[in-house]
């Protein structure tokens, strides 16, 4: 590590860390973030539904519900500040049986309490209209207009990005091995080096029992609750354009579906309690399940169309509900543990929040006077320009500025190598495939790398200067190629 | 934007693309350009430097790089001009083409335009195989690349899911650079590549296939650790009382091809959801008159010198139909359809009477030996009939029929049926 004292140590650089490095790195602080990861973006953070939720049916009265429910309207500016795409689709939430008919007044009962107002009963018909495959045994329905769809690596990437311009440092494949509090200063032992800091931010999702455990807190656990996903491809052309989402059940939200940002579809998840936070893998079940639970709501889905499957691990904490705590005999301690599956929609509104704990523990939070404020004209980053989403007279004048324009190398997303480049020269840049794949969907398409993964590789390994067959999927021990074919003088 | 007019453009420089360029200036048309996104001519054969290719086209054994040569060659003797690092982005429906360039992008108008876009590797994506997401999981063609042309080995010990010919293929090929070839897993009963491919690359080097087998479960968090195989029952479900584990650091897939229509898609080209690739005309051209496919585009072949051939065929016809000589796609097509024991069959459609041979590609939908090979219209009357001794799904069948009489809008079926001895 370069700098091995800090103000602010955030352990964590998924959707809440990041957040909070975020908006710390507005004020005359020094941050450093840390993550065992190879890249930020996190666990949870990169699995899940990419849904921005308005909180409708968060549990009334808690700090979830609050933090979801006015993290929400903060997307628009956010999304602008950051250029990256957003899009309010809204949702239709369906009732398919006599059972799940009964339940809309109540749902509609628990939204006005949470303070959701603008949600909106749908008799059969109209929920037919709306969206035409739905099941024609659909009984009513509710549309919920801001309900949003965003794409969840690029929130991060873009706070992360922002984040460092602003001075935050931030490491990688660094894992937090102990940390020691002395009455007045924090020692952070990790697999790079110690870290000394004043404050210390668990931010550690699906760890941060383990973080806090380290200080001797112990009145919590998090186990992993896992939700496989299927995604399928655009050529399946589905009239889809809300958020379809199934009446909820006592353990869970249920399967959806819903569009990307980048014009698939997502149908999942499973929500299975499981105790060992490495199983992040999907199982035959798990997508059987999906498929027909689908099915209940939206007939014509076919696994025919089915491009790539993933499962991630929301974290559910025991005894339940967000925890935004400090503790009186370690001061400088801040815990966020307990934000599960709404993390990425409340992680602005977390951040804000922690921010007010750190003045309530007296840490002056002076704004810094070059970075963006209000009036500051949007947005204050600039995404890397992507070629797809450009005209032809567009493309061909962005060529003729940088001819590696000209070079497709993923065909399913046509994506071309400069994308590729510059995803990799960012701060902090993709160091791996999977960085790749989440910074400019290279990869991610129908081929699932087939024609992509001729070129990407060895575009890694020239930007990094590394020998092909030390380029990663996804960090650590995960080569892409493992040895040599052999030589002959 | 730079705009360029032709008489022939040609999308793609492998194999039938090359072919088809040869083709139609050996019918004396000469403002043709072929269109190639690699560095090079020559498509997939450039990473195929095992032996095997030519022996019907030049009846010689041939590399793939000594193939694609030969191509080369002739396509330089006669000038032919081809635009490298280029790939067409977009087709319209006026045969107008958007290609993109590290010198920007270019539009091409040709009269008359040949599909040679190959096909590509199915994934695991699309066989929901479940498991983990670690790295070392790889098409066989993704492999092949990185070995015969990087020089560099995806693993030490492999196993292959899928006996498909790259499949077996690399089996020998990493059994030859010193890997541990642990197994190829086929979910069939029958190797599903050419016969010849299962002898020389899997009995010849005692590589395990497992027959009627699948892949289950893919274990490992960083790079593959182990994977789950599982016998498949009666019924065609897998058996979990008999899944066993085996280790291995990379898993290679090499469960079927696709043909690569997304411009097809774009100009809405009618296409058939049987070979995946465009309905074709006897003249190998598609549902938009004066655009013809040739080659894996237009259904996976299972040689390449079978490519060849059909590039040569499209190539010659479009020259044709740039003379007035061929017809358009006609309204009142007659249809030929897989009819029992077939899989697929191309052409599908007939526009008119034939004069002279008319070639049929075929594939049996599955194992039998002894059958009865018919061509017959929709009121049954035999047109041609043939015994074949044996046919496998893998190999392709290649049926001439000479002087053949079409009805307007007429249905004709080929069938395949046992035949009593």
């Amino acid at each position: 590590m370069n700098n091995n004292n800090t103000d602010v140590l955030i352990i964590g650089a998924g959707a809440i860390g990041m957040a909070v490095a975020y908006e710390l790195s507005r004020y005359e602080l020094s941050v450093t973030v840390v993550d065992r990861l190879n890249d930020v973006g996190g666990d949870a953070s990169r699995s899940n539904s990419a849904i921005i939720h308005t909180g409708f049916d968060a549990p009334p009265s808690t700090l979830e519900s609050s933090l979801v429910v006015h993290a929400n309207p903060m997307f628009d500016r956010l999304c602008r500040e950051l250029d990256i795409p957003f899009r309010r689709t809204g949702a239709v939430l369906v009732a398919v049986t006599e059972e799940e008919e009964e339940e809309i007044p109540e749902i509609l009962d628990k939204a006005h309490e949470n303070g959701v107002f603008d949600l909106y009963y749908l008799p059969a018909r109209k929920v037919r209209e709306m969206e035409p495959l739905i099941t024609p045994k659909v009984r009513c329905g509710l549309y919920i207009p801001r309900e949003s769809i965003i794409d969840p690596f690029l929130l991060v990437i873009a706070m992360a990005e922002i984040a460092v311009k602003n001075g935050v440092e931030f490491y990688r494949e660094c894992e937090v091995k102990n940390i020691v509090y002395n009455g007045r200063s924090f020692t952070t032992e990790t697999t790079k080096g110690k870290v000394k800091s004043k404050i210390v931010i668990n931010a550690a999702g699906l760890n941060t029992d383990k973080i806090s455990n380290f200080l001797g807190i112990d009145d919590f656990k998090v186990t992993p609750r896992r939700g496989q996903f299927h995604v399928i491809d655009r050529s399946a052309e589905l009239p889809i354009r809300h958020i379809i989402l199934p009446v909820p059940t006592k353990i869970s939200k249920g399967k959806l579906i819903t569009p990307t940002i980048h014009g698939n579809w997502l149908i999942g998840p499973t929500a299975e309690d499981l105790s060992d936070k490495s199983l992040s893998n999907t199982t035959r079940n798990g997508l059987d399940e999906i498929i027909s639970d689908v099915k209940k709501l939206i007939p014509a889905i076919d696994k025919n169309y089915v491009i790539t499957q993933y499962a991630g691990l929301r974290p559910v904490r025991e005894p339940g509900g967000y925890h935004i705590r400090t503790f009186k005999n370690i001061p400088g301690f801040i815990e966020l543990s307990g934000i599960r599956s709404t993390g990425i929609t409340s992680s602005p509104a977390v951040a804000v929040f922690t921010c007010r704990k750190l003045k309530e523990m007296g840490i002056p939070l002076k704004h810094r006077e070059a970075v963006c404020t209000v009036s500051t004209p949007l947005p204050i980053r600039k995404g890397i320009v992507m070629f797809r989403e450009l005209n032809n007279l567009e493309r061909a004048e962005l060529i003729e500025r940088d001819p590696l324009y000209g070079r497709i190398v993923c065909r399913c997303e046509t994506v071309t190598e400069s994308e590729v480049v510059q995803s990799i020269k960012r701060n902090p840049g993709a160091h791996d495939l999977d960085g790749i794949k989440r910074r400019v969907r290279a990869g991610l398409g129908r081929c699932q790398g087939g024609f992509c993964g001729m070129h990407i590789p060895k575009i890694l390994a020239r930007e990094l200067n590394i020998p092909l067959n030390r380029v990663t999927k996804k960090g650590g021990g995960s080569f892409f190629l493992n040895g040599e074919t052999k030589r002959f003088e | 934007m730079r705009k360029i007019e032709c008489e022939l453009a040609i999308a793609g420089g492998g194999p039938a693309g090359m072919a088809s360029a040869i083709g139609a200036a050996d019918m004396g048309l000469s403002d043709i350009i072929v269109i190639e996104r690699d560095d090079h001519l020559g498509g997939i054969l450039n990473q195929c430097i095992h032996n095997g290719f030519g022996l019907h086209f030049f009846n010689e054994d041939l590399t793939g790089p000594e193939y694609a040569e030969r191509f080369i060659s002739e396509i330089k003797r006669r000038f032919i001009k081809y635009l490298l690092r280029t790939m067409v982005i977009e087709l319209k429906d006026d045969k107008c083409l958007i290609a993109v360039s590290p010198n920007g992008l270019v539009e091409i108008k040709p009269r008359a335009l040949v599909l040679a876009m190959g096909c590509r590797e199915r994934t695991r994506g699309a066989t929901r195989i479940p498991g983990y997401r670690p790295a070392g999981v790889m098409t066989a063609g993704t492999a092949q690349r990185y070995i015969n042309i990087e020089g560099y080995l995806p693993g030490k010990e492999i196993i292959i899911l899928g006996s498909g010919d790259i499949g077996m293929i690399m089996a020998r090929r990493l059994h030859l650079e010193g890997c541990v070839v642990k197994g190829v897993v086929e979910i069939g009963n029958f190797a599903g590549g050419l016969t010849r491919n299962y002898v020389q690359c899997i009995e010849d080097y005692d590589i395990p296939l497992y027959l009627g087998h699948t892949i289950t479960n893919i274990l490992g968090e960083e790079r593959v650790e182990a994977v789950e195989i599982t016998p498949i029952n009666a019924d065609g479900i897998p058996d979990s009382s008999k899944k066993f584990i085996e280790t291995c650091d990379t898993l290679l897939l090499s469960v079927g091809l696709i043909p690569e229509n997304e411009l097809s898609r774009q100009a809405n080209i009618l296409l058939d959801p049987i070979t995946g690739g465009p309905l074709l005309d006897q003249y190998f051209q598609t549902s938009l008159s004066g655009v013809f496919a040739a080659g894996n585009v237009a259904q996976v072949f299972d040689l390449v010198d079978h490519v060849s051939d059909s590039g040569k065929k499209a190539g010659e016809n479009a020259a044709l139909y740039l003379r007035g000589e061929i017809p358009p796609w006609g309204k009142e097509t007659a249809s030929v359809i897989p009819g029992e024991g077939v899989r697929c069959v191309m052409p599908q459609k007939l526009t008119e009477n034939c004069q002279g041979k008319l070639n049929f590609y075929l594939r049996a939908s599955t194992h039998r030996r002894m059958v009865l090979l018919d061509f017959s219209a929709s009121d049954n009357r035999i047109i041609y009939s043939e015994k074949i001794n044996i046919v496998r799904p893998p190999e392709m069948i290649n049926i001439a029929i000479e002087n053949v009489d079409i009805t307007p809008s007429g249905k004709y079926y080929f069938t395949i049926k046992e035949e009593y001895l």
